[in-house]
């Protein structure tokens, strides 16, 4: 049996469906990314297991118990808020030891713990000071171990990086994963941050318009993404319309345009569609040949440089194509410079098609 | 021709404004307040302390002081017992119901006092509707006295003051993260916890400076006093009345006024001072 189990949860607001027909299950210490674009619903399933909203329809269990008829209040679980809701009006140690006061631990143990979850988030020093006066960084640490002093079953991040700049993210990232695998709780982020998602999670739950669309380790989504939208929405691809023209052994030819080329197999659903499929080719998996050797050829018509790696756009038949190269020495190709661009057909993906949303 | 006078150009009218219809009046009674007063001889230019020292040294006149600030205190504790858990009910509620009952609470306003308070002297007197009802009932066989006592102004002054406790509060309110509530009903804080421990510590700034508006209007006040109060139960605005118009003792009515004032504003400041040393480190 599963430790968390949501099943079929549907949220509607009146006539707007925020949530619909959401199945997941989550292990016990697990750490979960529920990833999507603004409005998909993220954070009204996350209201939905804290209790913070009421499901229309669909159970959410833990460990097989019902939660949806537990109080807010009564079910154990830590948040951390976006905004990261501290109390204005009390001290790092006050806001820490809230949740415990609420349960009523004894004040010498209550201090102890509230000691050790501010030793865990490297606040020690700070635990007299009010909110007001910290950085955002440090305020997040802060209600991380408000929520973690608890010892919840579940720990929910609502986007908790959002605020802070990049790097001081990354950081934080970094310690996030580190806290989450050492105290082994269960956790789930909501983000629509991609990196974030792939960087934490053991595996990632991409949402679209309300529905989970897949549910893999970060690798399996990025590289074997099920949808258009994954394969758009984590990470870059290029992005090409295409159509099956002959199954052979083992895969497939497409044609894009006038151009054909090799593919694994088509998905299922390309038959009904009259062979219509959408080729994904990530950037970094194309290469390029010297101009006439390619599969198709084309001209760099323009490169940016981002540090260890460049970004290239080549003008091709088959449209504006993406390519992104290792900064390994010396740029390959010129702007302007004609040049073959070649991929291992294994690493096409052919997915449903779909209009562009 | 902007320049450095364009500032107090623009301001010029405002300043006029401020005084001829303030600083004038309030230099003149101070100056008032010096001279002598004579059944025979009218107003006498003597400059002395006389006025003050009279007030100051009559128990008749601390009567009334006290009287004045002790109904100010009580109907500052009550609107603030009252006005914040209506301002959060308001903040917590529904938006569409919460402008119209927004409204039900701010209205009065703009009805004038006076009217207010006649009618809680309609529904306070020995034959007003709430006495005349408890008979009918016959729950009580006489009436229960309620005008021309302290306790009928402290209940019509309370009611003329709530909006501005609930304007406070809920200003106030506005400016906490809704978040926080629900951090706290995560942790395990019940309705009552999140209330006293959450919300109101957070929303104290404003029922403080709530307290400050309503206090020095009801310390002020005239109307209400006035009519509920009568001759019977003075507080110093009315006394202040009764020596301009009825003794036409303006210069002792003058120094009454000053000393008023002088009292007001110490209790303000020194409320201002205690408020913001409390708050200073946590909400700046
Ligand atoms: N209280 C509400 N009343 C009506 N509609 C709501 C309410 N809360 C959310 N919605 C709608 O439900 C949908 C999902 O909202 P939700 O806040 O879950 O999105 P999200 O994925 O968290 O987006 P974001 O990344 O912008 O935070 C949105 O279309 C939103 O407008
Ligand atoms: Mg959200």
């Amino acid at each position: 049996m599963a430790f968390l189990e949501l099943t079929g949860l549907t949220k509607r607001f009146g006539e707007v469906t925020a949530v619909e027909d959401f199945d997941l299950t989550v292990e016990r210490g697990e750490f979960v990314s529920l990833l999507g674009p603004s409005g998909c619903g993220k954070t009204t399933t996350l209201q939905m297991i804290a209790g913070f909203e009421q499901p229309t329809a669909g159970s959410i269990t833990l460990e097989g118990r019902d939660l949806v008829a537990v109080k807010a209040r009564n079910r154990g679980i830590g948040i951390v808020f976006q905004s990261y809701a501290l109390f204005p009006h009390m001290t790092v140690a006050q806001n820490v030891a809230f949740g415990l006061e609420m349960r009523k631990v004894a004040p010498a143990e209550r201090q102890r713990r509230v000691e050790q979850a501010l030793a865990l988030v490297h606040l020690e020093a700070l635990a007299g000071r009010y909110p007001r006066a910290m950085s955002g960084g440090q305020r997040q640490r802060v209600a991380l171990a408000r929520a973690l002093v608890i010892e919840p079953e579940i720990l929910l991040l609502d986007e908790p990086l959002s605020n802070l700049d990049a790097k001081l993210r990354e950081e934080m990232q970094l310690e996030l994963r580190g806290i989450q695998q050492r105290m082994g709780v269960t956790t789930i982020l909501v983000t629509h941050d991609q990196t974030e998602a792939m960087a934490l999670s053991d595996r990632v739950a991409v949402m679209h318009r309300g529905r989970l669309v897949q549910v893999a380790d970060p690798l399996q989504a990025y590289e074997n993404p099920l949808t258009d939208f994954v394969s758009s929405f984590l990470g870059k691809t290029n992005r090409l319309e295409g159509r099956v023209l002959e199954r052979q052994s083992g895969g497939c030819r497409v044609a894009v345009g006038e151009t054909t080329f090799e593919a694994p197999p088509p998905p299922d659903e390309a038959a009904a569609g009259g062979g219509r499929v959408i080729v994904s080719i990530r950037p970094e998996k194309v290469e390029f040949r010297p101009a006439g050797a390619g599969l198709v050829e084309g001209r760099a018509a323009a490169r940016i440089f981002l540090g260890d790696h460049w970004l290239y756009q080549v003008e091709t038949p088959l449209g504006v194509l993406l390519v992104i190269r290792q900064n390994a020495g010396p740029a390959e190709v010129e702007t302007g410079g004609s040049v073959g661009l070649a991929w291992d057909p294994a690493q096409v993906r052919l997915l449903p098609y779909e209009a562009q949303a | 021709m902007p320049g450095r006078f364009a500032p107090w150009l623009m301001s010029a009218p405002a300043l006029a404004l401020f005084v001829a219809l303030l600083l004038v009046p309030l230099g003149m009674t101070f100056v008032l307040s010096f001279h002598a007063f004579g059944f025979y001889t009218g107003i006498e230019t003597t400059v002395d302390l006389a006025n003050y020292i009279d007030v100051l040294s009559d128990g008749y006149f601390h009567e009334i002081f006290a009287r004045t600030f002790g109904i100010a205190l009580v109907t500052t504790l009550l609107c603030a017992a009252i006005g914040t858990p209506e301002a959060y009910f308001l903040y917590r509620m529904r938006s569409r119901w919460r402008s119209a009952l927004l409204l039900v609470v701010i209205g009065p306003l703009l009805i004038s006092v006076v009217v207010r308070t006649l009618g809680w002297a309609i529904l306070l007197g020995n034959r007003g509707v709430i006495n005349t009802a408890l008979m009918d009932l016959e729950l009580i066989t006489r009436p229960i006295k309620m005008m021309y006592t302290t306790g009928g102004i402290v209940i019509a002054l309370v009611h003329v003051m709530i909006p501005f406790m609930v304007i406070a509060v809920w200003a106030a309110l506005h400016r906490q993260d809704p978040a926080t509530e629900q951090a706290a009903e995560s942790l395990g804080a019940g309705p009552a916890t999140i209330f006293f421990r959450v919300v109101l510590p957070q929303a104290m700034p404003g029922v403080l400076s709530g307290s400050l508006i309503v206090f020095s209007l009801s310390a002020s006040a005239f109307a209400t006093p006035a009519i509920l109060g009568g001759r019977r139960v003075k507080v110093v605005s009315t006394t202040v009345y009764d020596e301009f118009l009825n003794t036409l003792n303006w210069p002792l009515g003058a120094a009454i006024a000053m000393l008023l004032l002088v009292a007001v504003l110490l209790v303000m400041v020194s409320w201002n001072r205690l408020v913001e040393r409390r708050f200073a480190q946590v909400f700046g």
